[in-house]
């Protein structure tokens, strides 16, 4: 059979969340890169919620705009409602969420795909990886074509052998009914890779027409967006925002759930694929937390352009008839008018053990990978690695050293980190429970954690850079000033703290000082601060931040360093641990697995005891 | 590489006794044994002897008998380190026994650093952390109770404790946690309250359980004690009445460890170790004057102080220097020479300063049994029985328990402040961490397990 034979640079297969990132790294470092995706039209996707961000998501969009990625521009345009969360809480935990409007985040993603120099797009389906002695050549498509590439990265999200089913009805297709990937998997298997195979979920969409929104609460947006990206002009996101609705289930409904439990494919059998504790379908819900009589029931538009609805907390695998009966026991969906049933979909993904914190696979050399496919979930989760990869590959290209970032700098640090060290039995979401130094990885400051790390890999221009240390320059002499700016107990001053219930000063004090007490904020200490200059919000933000939290940031900067020791006390790559006297069987089948490159990621893997990092360490230093 | 030389030490504390075992671990144990030890009766070679065989002889240097023994032969790993062992039991004291310490080093031993054996075991993977620190508190405890103690360690109840109050302090983290990653569907409203009240009783816990591992030191080092008083007033007669009663166990001790043993005085199952004595016993016939100075900073070492006063003169200058500074301590005040014309009574004494007094006689020993009893029950009771309660038994364990107390005071402060939540769960999770260590336990998946399991989360 005849076939075509291309070269390439990179080869990204998937143009999801995660390829969209990786490929647009790798083109916009000057190699050239092919995208595979099964449908041109399903670019950049949003197959379930309808918003990007949220709760530590919020930091990982802006860790990957820092970084120079794209998904922080790309919602800054297309959101509809725009909120940050806990903003009542300590600025580590702030985080940005936007809802998107589905149909225009794909499109303008896909524009700029389609306008990035030395990138292609190419609607087929990748049935084989290429490799020789492990090192990985190109990929074979569906029709036989070959493209030789010189590095390989693997975005293929839910696709892989994907099956979505409810009830007894089963078909196997990627989400929305979009084609499968079913040939890759084998070609995967051939080349020694280990396959999981995980499950999520997706609730019914509602036709807005039908749903009495009299019954349920309106959520609105916030009165003043911040954006995303810290290159979007702050006032081009002041736009009219669209609501979100909240209702709530009941007795009935879990009645419902309860007395059809046995027609649930999770339950039956059905669905071998291990799901998310952190999304559960409502029926897990209705099953493990049984004491609740009631479940929230979040509404959100898909778009502006459609009258679907996103029915969040109500994910299920139910079959049709319970789910018509189930959503229609909620207030305000009575006569609801189902557009897309629930479903679930299991599908294909790796044990993400066998990556390097690069994203390379340890075994196979060239070859990279990101997203779900790495077992994690969600659109931010994705493009994180997309990106990582994406840079990780144009420099294996290009001969240039890896990039990690670890743990004390980023949340895609403590994302990979997680994911490449610890054992994953499911679908991994971002938390910020997670990050053990979240006083330092805020939302706020990605930049300054970021930008020079984008900067000098070539992915953010130097222009922006600057601005980034004028920033900082900015901000270190404001916290200096406060510092160094001492006040006396006059009328005036006792009065100006008595007004914000703050005790009296004793002695004269620093204006840092009173900025410190919990109840003072920066801008409250106007009246007697007269030297204070003209400085933009991101700025004084910082500075607030900084000053008013700085015992915490100081002690959680001790933590990094003890970290970065056991970090630095590297474990050769010819260690041989089955001659380690005294290391617990299981201890040594983890390390084996995990191949820790240090001391400190040896401590993280679960099943390897303290106890053994002492023997560890003992051998090492012996 | 693991260091896997042979090492040796007396296993047991070189006291009176006399009878002791001396232990070799590693490789070269049997071996080292063999070339000193003289079996009675002809028999195979001692490296071809079989694991948990019992040998009687003599060792000898230099064709020279030093001690008739027993050597008992262990093969790893079905010894206590896991390596070839053998233990020499030898009844030829101290001096003997040292002797034959120093041949087995000769012959290719080396001396065993403190707790090496169990370091050994532990490394091998015989033993995990907690417990072997129990055991090295059980080779040094010095009494009865403490023994107990450090037994009742290795059955778990230290960790069962510190388990119960690390899962309520996990809870908690969890509680906020998820509320942080799921604002709308979990709130915080009036929960920094009802926090509070839980980092009180924790606090209250672990406080108990500091002070419980407190009388515990107290009861493994001993009650560190300081006889201070005037010049005269009978202090190093009280001395020598108190270390009368062990005196025929001391003196045996034949004067090779002397200094050191002398200052512990036993009674009745506890032990005094007295805080610089030498200096006071030294003094037996020339008495200097004891400056406030250095009572205060004697004071500052102790656990009890026995303020002695000479009933037979009145109260002084030195006197009223002396007390205010002993308000805030452990004090048993002792009128002495009560077999002299008394001047001071104990009513008159304790005008000054509220603490017990006990009139006793140093020189004709009386009183001395009011005085044990005192202080029995001044650190036995408290609804303390040692067969039950449980506490921290090294320095280690207390510092992170201290840790983990100046951590949730730190909630509580955070609490008080105003501050917002995800600052109580940095503190919380740190003591959730110092609590771990005293265990052995890493965070790893707790929190997000905990998340899971109690909580819903949302989508």
């Amino acid at each position: 059979m005849a076939y075509i034979e291309v070269d390439t640079d990179v080869v990204v297969v998937g143009a999801g969340h995660a390829g969209c990132e990786a490929a647009l790294a790798c083109a916009r470092l000057g190699l050239l890169t092919t995208i595979f995706t099964v449908s041109v039209d399903s670019i950049a996707l949003m197959p379930c919620n309808p918003n990007i961000g949220g709760s530590s998501k919020g930091h990982l969009v802006r860790e990957i705009d820092a970084l120079g990625g794209e998904m922080g521009k790309v919602i800054d345009k297309t959101f509809i409602q725009s909120k940050m969360l806990n903003r009542s809480k300590g600025p580590a935990v702030h985080s940005l969420r936007a809802q998107a409007d589905k149909a225009e985040y794909s499109r303008v993603m896909r524009r700029v795909l389609e306008h990035t120099d030395n990138l292609w797009i190419v609607q087929a389906e990748v049935a084989e990886i290429l490799a020789k002695d492990q090192k990985v050549t190109g990929v074979r498509l569906c029709s036989g074509a070959i493209y030789h590439a010189k590095a390989v990265i693997l975005c293929t999200g839910t696709y892989l052998k994907a099956r979505c089913i409810y009830g007894d009805v089963s078909t196997y297709t990627g989400p929305n009914g979009l084609q499968a990937a079913n040939h890759l998997s084998d070609s995967l298997r051939a080349l020694g890779i280990e396959l999981y195979r995980f499950k999520t979920g997706t609730p019914a969409r509602i036709d807005k027409r039908s749903i009495d929104f009299s019954k349920m609460e309106e959520q609105f947006g916030d009165r003043r967006v911040v954006p995303f990206s810290f290159t979007t002009d702050p006032e081009s996101v002041q736009i009219p925002q669209v609501s979100c609705w909240l209702t709530y289930t009941n007795e009935k409904t879990h009645e419902i759930i309860r007395a059809n439990l046995s027609r649930s494919p999770l339950y039956s059998g059905d669905i071998e694929g291990t799901g998310p504790r952190y999304c559960p379908s409502i029926e897990d819900k209705v099953v493990s937390f049984s004491d609740k009589n009631r479940h929230q029931v979040f509404l959100e538009p898909e778009g502006l352009y459609t009258n679907e609805m996103y029915v969040g907390g109500m994910s299920s695998s139910l079959p049709e008839d319970v789910q018509h009966e189930m959503y229609r026991t909620v207030p305000g969906l009575e006569h609801a008018q189902i557009v897309r049933n629930a479903y679930a979909i299991e599908y294909d993904c790796i044990n993400p053990q066998q990556l390097s914190a690069t994203l390379e696979f340890k075994a196979v050399s060239g070859l990279f990978s990101g997203g779900q496919f790495n077992g994690s979930s969600g659109y931010e989760e994705a493009a994180a690695q997309g990106l990582v990869a994406g840079i990780n590959a144009a420099r294996k290209v290009l001969k240039k050293e890896q990039i990690v970032i670890d743990r004390s700098k980023g949340y895609i640090g403590v994302l990979i980190d997680d994911l490449v060290t610890k054992e994953n039995k499911e679908p991994y979401r971002m938390m910020t429970s997670r990050s053990e130094y979240r006083l330092l990885l805020r939302q706020d400051n990605a930049d300054q954690r970021l930008t020079p790390i984008g900067y000098e890999v070539g992915l953010i221009s130097k222009e922006r850079y600057e601005r980034l240390q004028e920033k900082i320059q900015l901000i270190q002499t404001e916290k200096e000033r406060l510092e160094h700016t001492m006040v006396g107990a006059s009328s005036k001053i006792q009065e100006l703290l008595k007004k914000y219930q703050s005790a009296e000063l004793k002695t004269a004090a620093s204006l840092a000082e009173i900025l410190r007490r919990p109840e003072m904020r920066y801008e409250y200490l106007s009246p007697i601060d007269k030297e204070r200059p003209v400085l933009s919000e991101e700025v004084i933000e910082q500075v607030e931040i900084d000053i008013k939290y700085d015992g915490y940031i100081k002690r959680q900067l001790k933590q990094v360093e003890q970290f970065r020791k056991l970090e630095s006390k590297k474990i050769p790559e010819n260690i041989d641990y089955d001659k380690i006297p005294s290391l617990r069987l299981e201890a040594v089948q983890k390390l084996k697995l995990c191949k820790p490159i240090s001391i400190g990621q040896a401590s993280r893997i679960s099943g390897v005891s303290p106890a053994d990092i002492s023997v560890l360490l003992v051998y090492l230093e012996g | 590489m693991l260091r896997s030389d042979t090492i040796a030490a007396v296993a047991t504390s070189m006291n009176a006794s006399g009878i002791g075992i001396i232990r070799i671990s590693g490789t070269e144990s049997i071996s080292i044994v063999e070339k000193i030890f003289c079996p009675a009766k002809k028999q195979k070679k001692l490296t071809e002897q079989k694991s948990y065989t019992i040998h009687y002889g003599t060792i000898v240097e230099d064709g020279e008998v030093l001690d008739e023994v027993i050597v008992l032969l262990m093969r790893g790993p079905h010894s206590y380190t896991a390596e070839d062992t053998v233990e020499i039991d030898c009844h030829g004291g101290v001096y003997v026994m040292h002797q034959i310490l120093n041949l087995v080093i000769k012959k290719g031993a080396r001396v065993a650093e403190p707790g090496e054996f169990t370091k050994r075991a532990f490394l091998n993977g015989r033993i995990d952390l907690s417990q072997a620190e129990a055991v090295i508190d059980v080779i040094s405890s010095q009494n009865t109770y403490a023994l107990k103690s450090s037994i009742q360690q290795l059955k778990g109840s230290v960790q069962r404790l510190i388990k119960s109050i690390r899962e309520k302090v996990l809870y908690e983290i969890a509680y906020i946690e998820s509320a942080l990653d799921d604002p709308e569907h979990i709130s915080l409203e009036g929960y920094p309250e009802s926090l509070h009240k839980k980092i009180k009783e924790l606090l209250q816990e672990i406080e108990r359980l500091l002070k419980e591992s407190e009388q515990g030191k107290i009861l493994r080092e001993g009650i560190r004690t300081a006889i201070i008083g005037k010049p005269n007033a009978g202090k190093s007669s009280l001395l020598n009445a108190l270390l009368g009663e062990e005196r025929a166990i001391v003196t045996e001790i034949a004067g090779t460890t002397r200094d050191t043993l002398e200052e512990q005085i036993r009674l009745r199952g506890l032990t005094l170790q007295m805080i610089d004595t030498a200096g006071i016993r030294k003094t037996g016939d020339k008495i200097e004057q004891i400056g406030v100075e250095r009572a205060k900073q004697m004071m500052e070492e102790a656990d009890l102080i026995l303020y002695v006063i000479d009933a037979s003169s009145a109260l002084d200058e030195n006197d009223k220097e002396i007390m205010p500074l002993l308000k805030e301590k452990r004090v048993i005040v002792l009128l002495n020479k009560t077999d002299l014309q008394e001047r001071i009574t104990a009513e008159e004494v304790q005008r000054f300063l509220e603490k017990p007094v006990i009139r006793i006689s140093a020189k004709e020993e009386k009183g001395l049994s009011e005085l044990a009893d005192k202080i029995e029950q001044m650190f036995l009771t408290g609804g303390l029985s040692w067969n039950d309660e449980v506490y921290l038994t090294n320095l280690r364990q207390k510092t992170a328990m201290e840790e983990a107390k100046a951590s949730l005071q730190k909630v509580e402060e955070s609490i008080l402040l105003g501050m917002s939540e995800d600052f109580y769960s940095i503190d919380l999770m740190d003591a959730y961490e110092a609590l771990g260590r005293i265990i052995g336990e890493s965070v790893g998946e707790d929190l997000v397990n905990e998340i899971f399991e109690k909580f819903c989360m949302g989508k």
